[in-house]
């Protein structure tokens, strides 16, 4: 790899939705090949914050841009994996049809997908290794198989940023594990970025890590300590084993 | 049933009613199905009974009251449709308003037309064995037209109402995919206010839908399932209607509610007894 693209840059960036800020002065930047974990507790603006990266919300005050455009501009290098609870678990839908989904951009505008679509879609599929799932209907899948589908989603828009909302929220360790270890296998090819309240696994797995809570307590460039943990969460956190390279 | 066979064969209004209530069955089933899993079950209740303002209208001046739904019906879903999407946290408030505004100017303008006003129970409650043959034909043009938009943006359709954001983030153009569903609820409804009248048509949209939902796992199966089911409804409703002289329109609901109640019922007791569904 040559010298780093800046794939992020946020800097100075205030937001609220309609009373105090819930993000303050946020300066932030995201380079090729990071695996960038966002990590704060509930409520602190981590979502909101990944939400502005994608363009989907616009910060009151400073900048942001994505490989060094408008978000909005970029949303075609962007894929995103929300939380799948926001998801309703009783649309009739199948695997398949969530997958494609994320194909909209490049299929064509009206009629149905190309073949070329659904190619793309299997592939995908494959890669999140949920291929046997392709007919099931979305709502009756366990919270780790919704998650993987909605990384196929994400992938088969071929990204070159992947972002993603607590991906493993309500999932248990395994699972948990081989969602990560997917994770990784992907960061040799895609910049993630990770938006978890839990910094068990968090850690093993991300290359840098930031603490939001409103303001920016740690930034990625800085040394992660228990001090640090501690100002962002506002009080003494359990803290498993820490293995960052930072 | 024999005997319904009977005037079927001989008596063309009674064909005309069954036309109708196939070609309803079928926007009823693919549009009913995007009003039931998008949840907007009120804001179609919002577009229906404001069109009576519209009927209302159009019969004071003389021209055809089923013209003026069309118009206003259209004219409520891009309304009702920017409302919902500008100020959704008063939504159904100001929707609610619409609705009674609708109604209540239809009724000024159908009481100060002059002549017997038989018309306003027939708008209201539907009176499906009066319709001309005439207007079949148009009915079929608006059902070709809603079945021709929906396979040119199914899967649009079936993005927005399953993942709005994801949607946006696609290049979709959310807003006016949405506007687009709201139109052909527009067009639905007016088909439907012929079969059932204005107050009911909000029925014959979600309950065959509703019923599908329990046994469907996708959306095309969904609305090919609901439009069978309104089939079903809508002819079991005339044929049970005609002997004792009942209203059809109400019997097709009243079939129709309680097709939909048993499968509630069914489906909880196999939910029960199974654990879960699938």
């Amino acid at each position: 790899m040559n010298k780093k693209e800046t794939v992020v840059e946020v800097s100075h960036v205030d937001f609220a939705y309609d009373g105090p800020l819930v993000l303050e002065d946020i300066t932030l930047t995201v380079e090729e090949g990071d695996f960038l974990g966002v990590v704060g507790p509930n409520g602190s603006g981590k979502t909101t914050l990944l939400k502005i990266i994608l363009g989907l919300l616009h910060p009151m005050r400073g900048q942001v841009r994505v490989f060094g455009q408008a978000p909005e501009k970029a949303r075609h290098l962007i894929s995103y994996v929300p939380q799948h609870a926001d998801l309703d678990a009783s649309f009739p839908i199948s695997v398949m049809d969530v997958v494609l989904i994320g194909r909209l951009r490049k299929a064509p505008a009206l009629g149905r997908y190309r073949k070329s679509d659904r190619q793309a879609a299997e592939e995908a599929m494959r890669e999140a290794e949920i291929e046997t799932l392709r007919n099931r209907r979305f709502g009756t899948l366990s919270g780790g198989q919704k998650q993987r589908v909605l990384m196929a989603r994400a992938l088969v828009g071929k990204p070159e940023l992947l972002l993603l909302d607590e991906p493993t929220a309500s999932i248990d360790g395994r699972v948990e594990q081989g969602i990560y270890e997917l994770l990784e296998k992907l960061n040799e090819r895609v910049t993630i970025v990770l938006v978890s309240h839990d910094l068990g696994f968090i850690s093993t797995y991300v290359n840098h890590v930031a603490c939001v809570n409103r303001r920016l307590v740690c930034n990625p460039t800085r040394q992660i300590t228990g001090d640090v943990i501690e100002a962002c969460y506002g009080g003494p956190v359990h803290m498993l084993k820490h293995k960052c390279e930072l | 049933m024999l005997e319904f066979i009977e005037v079927l064969k001989s008596n063309g209004f009674m064909q005309n009613a069954f036309v109708i209530g196939l070609l309803a069955s079928l926007a009823c089933g693919v549009i009913g199905t995007y009003v039931v899993v998008k949840r907007i079950v009120f804001i179609s209740g919002g577009i229906s009974h404001t069109v009576l303002g519209g009927m209302g209208i159009a019969y004071f001046y003389g021209y055809d009251p089923m013209h003026g739904a069309l118009v206003s019906a259209l004219l409520a879903a891009l309304i009702i449709g920017f409302v919902s999407l500008r100020y959704h946290q008063y939504e159904d408030t100001i929707i609610g308003a619409l609705w009674a505004i609708g109604m209540a100017v239809g009724i000024l303008f159908i009481y100060k037309t002059p002549g017997y006003n038989v018309d306003l129970m027939s708008y209201l409650f539907g009176n499906i064995l009066l319709v001309e043959r005439a207007s079949v034909w148009q009915l079929a043009g608006l059902d070709a037209l809603i079945i021709f938009l929906v396979l040119l943006f199914y899967k649009r359709f079936l993005a927005v109402c399953f993942d709005e954001e994801y949607s946006e983030l696609q290049g979709v153009g959310v807003v006016s995919t949405y506007l687009l569903l709201l139109c052909l609820i527009a067009l639905t409804v007016v088909i439907l206010i012929q079969v059932v009248g204005i107050i009911l048509v909000i029925a014959l949209l979600t309950l065959p839908a509703a019923t599908a939902r329990y046994y469907a796992r996708s959306l095309g199966k969904m609305m090919i399932l609901a439009s069978i089911l309104g089939a079903v409804f809508t002819s079991s409703g005339l044929m049970v209607s005609y002997g004792p002289n009942l209203p059809a329109g109400a019997t097709i609901i009243v079939i129709a509610g309680l097709a939909y109640l048993l499968a509630t019922v069914l489906k909880g007791l196999a939910l029960r007894f199974h654990g879960s569904s699938h």
